[in-house]
Parts: C-alpha cells; structure tokens; sequence
C-alpha cells in the first residue's frame, strides 16, 4: 500500500536554520522548524514520486537579469538570498528538463516584495525568487508565456513591478485588502502599463474571507483567465498567511482550503512566500500543499484546531468577494480595448513613485518612463534615488524588445550622465547582458 | 581471542583471531533451511582443540532475520495505530491484523485527541482471539510524547508475550517507517528468541559459556541479551559485516569506496576516515522502509555469475543471475568466464570459459578473447559508474543551514577497497579504469567474518527539550526529565552523552575506549509574537562504527599477508 505520487513532484527544502532578519523577526531561525518536524514524521520524503532535491545557489547573472541591485548584488542579497532563489531555480530546472512534474520550493527568505530595482529590503524580501527562477528558465529553455499567481496574503508588489510592461507575463495577486493590510497595494485598478494593460491582475479580498471566498475567486476568476491566457508555465507564489492564525494578517483560510486551492490552479511550481502561524498553520498548509501537487488525498490533512463554523465568512464577505472576482474578469475580458485607448497617443508613458522599504525603513523615489510600444513590453527607463543616498539610471530593455524600443533603451543608457548619476545599470533582456556606468 | 562469524547465502565464513593476528578461517557451506546446524558447524570447525575459555567473544551476523522478512515466515502480530490528523495511516499498513484507533499528538508532543480504552480492549480482545502473540503500538508524533503508546501499552496489560512501543524502536520522526520497524520487531522476535536460545543451550551442553554478540546493519554489535528487545536491529547484518572488514585496510585520512563483489551482485559503500557512512534513515527490505540505523550501501546487479547476452544488437552483462560461471558447470557465460578467458585464473579454466563465451562471441562475430575482453570492462565500468553514483548520492544531502551548505564535509574517495570471491581477478582490471587506487582487503574470502569479529558495539540517542513545557525527553532511551528555564544546549549535549555512555555499556561497549560523538545539536528561540517564551533544543549523539581498541598487531599482520597461525 505504499503511496505513490500521481505526479512526481520535486522538493526544495531549504529552511536556513542559521539565518533570521533578526532575533525576534518572524523570518527567523525557527520558522520551518515544525513544518520540517510534520514532513519527516508524515514521511513525505518517502512517497514513491516525491523526491528532495539539493539547491544550487543562483550566480550574480541570474540576480542581474531580473534586478538593479543598489549599488551591488552583495549589498542587496546575503547568502542565504542566493541559496533561497536557488531553490526555487533548482525546483523549476528539474521541472523543465521533466526529472518531476511540478516542483514546490519550500526556501526562506522569501521574495515577492523585491521589485525591480532594490535598495534595500522590504516586506522581509530582497531579491524576487520567483522572477529570477522565471527569467533563468526563459533564458536556458525558451519558456515564453508565464503566469504567476501570488496567493500571499499581502500584495506581490514587488513581482508586479517586475512585470508591469511585459505582456507575456500574467500576474495574478489574491490578497488582503490593501487597506487594511501592508503594503497597502494591489487594488483592481492596477492593471499594468501601458503596453502591458489587462496582464498585471489584483484581486482583493475583504479580512476574514474563508475557504468558500478564496475557491470561489479561483474557481470563478482565475481559472478561467488562465484557460484563455494559455502559459507555459503557472507559477504560484504560495504565501501561507491567508490561514485564521497568521499572527500578523486577518484573513480565514485553512490548510484544506490551501490543498484545494493548490488542486484547482494545478501550478506546475510553487514558491514559499510569506506565513508567520509557524506551529499552527505551516506544518498542515505545507502538507496540504504537497499532497495537492502529487495528485494524491488530503481530505484527513487538518489543524488540531480546526473548526469550520468558527472560520466561515460573513455574508458581506461573500458578496463582497463575488464583486470583486466579477470585477476582474470583466477587466481581463475588455484588456484589448482598454490597451488600444492607451496606445492611441503614442511617445512614451511617465509615472512616479516613492517606494517605503519597511524592514530597512528608507524610501526611495521613482520616475519612471516607458516607450508605448504596440509590438513589445517597451524600453523602460527609471531614474531611482533613496534616502540611503545613491542615485542610479537604470534602463531595462525587454527580452523580446522590438527594434525600436532596443534602439531607445541603448540611447537612454548612452545618454545617462555619470557625472549626474552615481551608477548608470543597462540590463539587455534580448542579448542576456548587463552593464554598468560608474561615475 | 575473538571469534567472528558471518552468515552468507551460500558459506558461512568463521575466523578466530586474537590481537596478534589471524589464528584460523573457515568456510562451511551454509545449509538454508537450517542455519543453526551451519553456525554450529562453523563454530565447531573454528574452535576444534582450542581452549574455548579463553575466547572473549563471538560476534554473529546471520541471515535469520532477514530470511525471515524476505520469506515472509513470520507469525501473525497484532499492530495498533494512533494516527489523528494527515495521511489515511492504511498506507501505513504492515499486516492483516492492522488496528487504527483514535487519539492524536501534535508535532510539539501536546495531545490534541485522547485514546478511547475501549478501542483498544475491542483491539486487544480480537487479538487474543487470532491467538497472537506480540502487539506493536505505534502513535504519530509518540517520539514527542509517548504518553499514547505507554497507555495503550498497559491497557494491552499481560494478555501477550511481548509489546513494542514505537516510541522505543527509534527516536526519529517518520511515523510510517516507525510503524514498520515496530512490526518487524514484533514479527521476528520469536523466531530470533527462540533460535539464540538454542544456539546459547548448544554451546552450554558443549561446556562453552561464551557471551554472544550479534551484528547490527550500521556495522556495530550489540550483546544477545540487548537484541531480545530489539531484534529487527540483526537484519540485513551481512552487508555491514564486508564493509567493517574492508574498514581494517583503509587509510586513516582519505575517503574509500568499498566494493563487495558476489556472484549477482556487487554492494558498495563510502568510508571516510575509516567510518562507513550511514544511512541518515533507516534499511528498507522487501515493501518496508524502517528506521533501523544502516550503512549508505548501493547495490548493483553486476558479479561474477552475471549472464552474459548479446539482445537486441548489444552486449549485456547481468543484472540477473542465472547460475555459476560454464567454467563451474553453468550454461550461460558469466564474467568470471570472461576473467579466465584473458587469461587470468589458471590456464585449465580457460578452455571451458572459452567454449562458453564462444555462442556470444559468435552472434557478435568477434573472437572469443574480444568479447572476454569486453565483458571484463562492462562490468567493471558498472561497478565505477556505481560508485560515482553513491559518492553523488552522498554529497548531493540536502542541508538545512547556511553552515552546512558552505562547509559541509564533501566524500572524495580516492581508493577502492575490493573484497569478495572474485575480487583480486577483477581489482586489476578496475585499476586499468580509474585514477582511484584499487586495493584487494587481506583474506578477502574471509575479510566479513573478520569485519564481525573486530566491530565495536554501537548505537545513539536523540534528545529533545522544549524549555516552554519544560521537559526534557529521549524517548527510546524512555528517558522523561522536568527542566528550568535554565536548560540549554550545553546541558541538552552533556545529558545526551550521558544517556549514550550507560547505553552503549549497556549493549556492550568497552567503557575505556568509548567514542562517542554529537551528530546533530541545534537550539532555537521559540518566539510568539515578539516575545520568546523558551527553547526548542535537539541534540543527536552516537557511538559511530568502527573497529574496536587493541587489534592494531593484528591489522599489521593482516596487511602484511599474514595467514592463518593455528
């Protein structure tokens, strides 16, 4: 009766024992410790189909390829960055050369705050383990259309960063409602650039929304959104603190409600984010988790506290959440027209920004432009100052950039005065290339 | 003087030795289906007209238990499973008499569910009405608090022979393989009690009084008396016992791969600093994975009576056996046929080695000594493939911390060690394909008996304190201690020693030359909200394999080609 995987499904479990932001941070030390207990007892590793992989750490071209690290990678990232984002690298390599079907990678620190140029670290995250594993598996196998979905219970804010202009890149974010929760983003206006309008998707949802409202979004909203979208790849971004005992959010779901939720969007990676409850939610969440993506049952998977009644949403809730996910399907449905009616000026597109770096606590300012584009995500240029003092010129050419925008983004770069900026960045996405200026 | 005696599926090798050096081997043919009269045979060979009082010791590795796994000839026995919340526990199931019951602990060791008595009287009634015998009782997360199963244990109260609790077998986590490893210790209990009993009345009315010790599958012994409790511990002994052989010829300083190589197949294992590596979880045999402590072996389908085909427009060497080599009266062609026919072994072998190849060579349309040729290099390929494989394997362990992930400890063997029937035939054609330096093991027919004989006792103890509920616990050791605040990782490390020592001396240790070493020790800040309100400590310490004290005349004498004195 041995159990055995209906997909193979490939583990990364990297929980940094010796690593914390700080001693009494909830990314520290102990946060994977009874995740770890609960797997070995449960005896996942033994499952015929689940196997544990060792990570290889990422190298400074695959940080390179998605970030500006201000003024360096090894400011930014510590080893422990590396070995995280190599984690998720080394699950989605053994899912792309079809050693496993899916892949989870179960690493800390997590990533998805970390935009696209970093000064600092900011909701406990400092290089964005999804993108870069993306980026990397784009470059070594020609994976095109991508989509992520950030199941964090905070805004992926920095993973829509990254990807705001590039329209082969669907972001979906279900979250808290940035009103009443860090980092205050993620609302269903914000659609995406530009070039890009209709691909960057956010799906609020109000506190103590429970398993019926999350299966409902998922069900209702972004199942079908990504049948018409058709990706390569469904990365989840698979942040644990949605769960009723998060110690610092307010939401109502459950670790059966995680294993369907995982069932229903069929990922073929997932990522650990964020999920503080570490006794009383990530030991169950996880296994849940693991069983969903191998195909195998997790109806006796449960917290010992677990009690339906006493998690179920209100019915303002659930109207609430039905709003919302018909809200966002009908922005899905109508992004063509919308994309059209902004291209329609033509020139290039300007927004600016100041962005808060909680963990460190600085900010940064942003100005950022990009060339509106009909055949490409568009030459993006932003010129980025923080408190902390660099100033920096960063110009981001889009892998699949059309002449024009490649013609733009290597004037912008040549352009860039170094006697004006401390460092001028230029990262090439069609030609894998990074470069800098120095004053 | 030391005997040493290991049990294998066609011989059972015995050696007496004493510290100066080897004073006798023997190979008797080991009958199957009666491994009792084999090891007397052997024991009486060895010991004839020697004074058997002065003989220390007599270290066992036999196939009883393991045959009795494999052969599946083992009495019924009655399972009880705590399992709450997870996976359905049926995947778990190790028996027809196979009972779930209520009740359920938490990975911190709080009980979330009771147990309900009259489930297990209902259990235990059953039982007694299949007439059995022995009862394991298995709950999850019992090595964090086994107050389940001692329960269970004691509702279960005299009705049986003998009751295993899961928390005693091992104290690591994993509860499928805990189950596993408790049944297998209530399954072969009668038949290795009842079996060491007869050896011990055996040697009694011959006037030997000698104290038994049997080998374990990490390459360690433990006295007769300790294996009553934990029988499961002797199973697939036989693999430990060529490795510990291998152990007195390696090196002190560099890594070594062991190949032990039989008629089908070939077991490798990794030496480092004249360690085996083991098993960070537990043998598997036939459908059970276990948490009984083993060497990290590999073993192939490649020896020398691997048959040898031309299929499918290719030359294929094993994995299967179908008898002895044509040279030795089989009819397919084997490798050791291919060895005599490059003119390895005696020029009289060659003719029938040559006759039996010749088929293949034919299919093939090259010469006879071509495809001798060929063979020999196939199979030692695979056997250097495997050894690439199992040196990958090793390194490629996940680790948990940054510590580890930059100066964890990576095996480069730089040796092979070859033991086994055909091993000085095939090292020389190893040496010609690998920059490692191969080496034949002294006595090489004989190198497990030897690796028996001169194993040191073994084991460990896993500890685990949580200052918040305050207790400090090792379950197996069935060790339960109240503790401050003050307690810490250092108290934790100390205590654990101190439970390895009176373990270990227990099972038969030498208290002078006790090498006990901390495996795994980690302490962590247990924080709620931003306050800590205590620590999580783990600590992990053993007595590692190795060779015991004072043999060092003996090893000396060994590689310098000593033979047999008396």
């Amino acid at each position: 009766m041995m159990l055995q995987a209906k997909n193979r499904v490939g583990l990364v479990f990297f929980p940094a024992y010796d690593w914390a932001i700080s001693p009494n941070h909830p990314e520290r030390e102990e946060r994977l410790l009874y995740t770890q207990d609960q797997i070995l007892e449960e005896g996942l590793f033994d499952i015929e189909g689940v196997v544990e992989l060792k990570p290889d750490p990422v190298v400074l071209a695959d940080i390179q390829r998605v970030h500006f690290c201000v003024p360096d990678a090894w400011s930014i990232a510590t080893e422990s960055h590396f070995i995280s984002a190599g984690g998720a690298k080394t699950v989605g390599m053994a899912v792309l050369e079809r050693q496993v079907d899916k892949g989870f990678a179960l690493v800390r620190p997590p990533g998805h705050h970390a935009m696209r140029v970093a000064h600092g670290s900011r909701g406990f995250c400092n290089i964005n383990i999804e993108a870069i594993m993306i980026e990397f598996l784009r470059r070594k196998y020609g994976v095109d259309r991508v989509a992520i979905v950030d199941t964090d219970c905070h805004h992926g804010d920095g993973t829509q960063d990254i990807y705001w202009h590039d329209p082969n890149t669907l972001f979906i974010s279900l979250h808290q409602d940035g009103r009443t929760l860090y980092p205050g983003s993620g609302f269903p206006g914000e659609l995406g650039g530009p070039n890009a309008v209709g691909y960057t998707l956010n799906i609020p949802l109000p506190p103590h929304t429970s398993e019926e409202g999350f299966l409902h979004v998922i069900r209702h909203t972004v199942r079908p959104i990504l049948d018409d979208f058709k990706p390569q790849l469904i990365v989840n971004s698979a942040g644990q603190d949605n769960h009723y005992t998060d110690p610092i959010t307010n939401m109502n779901f459950s670790a059966q409600g995680y294993a369907e939720l995982t069932s229903l969007l069929n990922p073929d990676i997932a990522v650990l984010e964020g999920g503080y409850s570490i006794e009383g939610a990530l030991p169950y969440v996880n296994l849940g988790i693991v069983l969903a993506m191998a195909g195998l049952d997790y109806s006796n998977v449960r917290e010992p506290d677990y009690d339906r009644r006493q998690i179920r949403q209100s019915e303002a809730v659930t109207a609430a959440v039905k709003d919302v996910a018909d809200l966002v399907l009908s922005c899905w449905r109508g992004r063509d027209q919308l994309r059209e009616s902004m291209l329609e000026k033509g020139g290039s597109h300007r927004r600016t920004r100041r962005i808060y770096y909680d963990t460190d606590g600085f900010s940064e300012s942003q100005q950022e432009e990009v060339r509106l584009c009909d055949a490409c995500g568009g030459a993006l240029r932003i010129d980025s100052v923080s408190d902390r003092g660099p100033h920096v010129l960063a110009v981001h050419i889009p892998r699949k950039a059309c002449a024009r925008c490649r013609k733009a983004g290597q004037q912008w770069y040549e352009q860039g005065a170094v006697k004006r900026f401390d460092r001028v960045f230029m990262q090439d996405g069609g030609e894998d290339k990074f470069i800098i200026k120095k004053s | 003087m030391i005997i040493g005696l290991d049990v294998g599926g066609t011989h059972t090798d015995v050696v007496l030795l004493d510290n100066a050096g080897l004073l006798r081997e023997v190979k008797v043919t080991t009958d199957a289906s009666d491994l009792f009269r084999s090891i007397l045979k052997g024991l009486d060979a060895v010991t004839e007209g020697v004074d058997t009082a002065a003989i220390r010791r007599i270290v066992l590795s036999t196939t009883l238990t393991t045959n009795a796994v494999i052969q599946n000839t083992i009495p019924a026995v009655g399972m009880i499973v705590s399992s709450g919340p997870g996976i359905d526990p049926e995947h778990f199931r190790t028996n027809p008499h196979y009972v779930c019951v209520k009740g359920s602990i938490d990975h911190r060791g709080r009980e979330v569910e009771p147990i309900l008595p009259e489930e297990i009287e209902a259990a235990a009634e059953r039982f007694r009405e299949s007439e059995i015998r022995q009862v394991g009782v298995v709950g999850k997360f019992s090595v964090r608090n086994p107050a389940h199963e001692i329960r269970i244990g004691e509702l279960l109260g005299d009705a049986f022979d003998k009751i295993f609790l899961g928390h005693r077998v091992s104290g690591s986590l994993n509860f499928g393989r805990r189950i596993a490893t408790t049944y297998l210790n209530a399954a072969v209990y009668p038949i290795h009690k009842s079996f060491f009993d007869a050896v011990l009345n055996s040697l009694s009315a011959k006037g030997m009084h000698l104290p038994l010790r049997l080998l374990k599958a990490d390459g360690g012994n433990m006295k007769l008396e300790a294996s009553i409790e934990y029988p499961a511990q002797t199973i697939l002994s036989g693999p430990a016992a060529s490795v510990m052989g291998a152990v007195a010829m390696a090196a002190g300083d560099e890594d070594a791969i062991v190949m032990d190589i039989g008629g089908t197949t070939t077991d490798l294992a990794v030496l480092v600093g004249r360690a085996p590596v083991l098993d960070p979880h537990g043998i598997a045999i036939g459908p059970y994975r276990t948490l009984i402590r083993s060497l990290e072996t590999l073993s192939i389908g490649m020896g020398g009576d691997s048959a040898v085909r031309w299929r499918n427009s290719r030359l294929t060497v094993g994995p299967d056996r179908e008898g002895p080599a044509v040279l030795f009266g089989g009819s397919v062609p084997t490798p050791t046929d291919a060895l005599a026919a490059v003119g390895d072994m005696s020029a009289d072998d060659c003719g029938p080695a040559c006759i039996g190849l010749k088929p293949v060579a034919d299919q093939m349309g090259i010469s006879v000594g071509t495809l001798a040729g060929r063979v020999v290099e196939t199979a030692c390929r695979a056997m250097l493939a495997a050894a690439e494989r199992l040196t990958a394997h090793i390194n490629g362990k996940p680790v948990y911390t940054l510590h580890e992930f930059k100066e964890g400890y990576q095996v480069r063997p730089r040796s092979v060690l070859v033991l086994g029937g055909p091993a000085p035939y095939f090292a020389k054609h190893l040496q010609r394909l690998t920059s490692m330096q191969v080496r034949v093991v002294p006595r090489w027919q004989v190198a497990n008996a030897i690796g028996a004989a001169l194993a040191r006792t073994t084991c460990e103890v896993g500890l685990f304190a949580d200052t918040e509920q305050r207790v400090a616990s090792a379950p197996a050791e069935n060790y339960l201690q109240p503790i401050t605040d003050a307690y810490n990782l250092e108290t934790a490390t100390t205590q654990a020693l101190n439970l390895l020592r009176v373990k270990a001396l227990e099972r038969g240790a030498n208290p002078d030359s006790l090498e006990m070493e901390v495996v795994e020790s980690q302490q962590f800040n247990m924080v709620r909200g931003f306050t800590t309100i205590g620590r999580n400590i783990r600590v992990r310490v053993q007595v590692k394999p190795g060779l015991i004290h004072g043999y060092d005349n003996l090893l000396r004498s060994l590689a310098a080609g000593g033979e047999p004195s008396a």
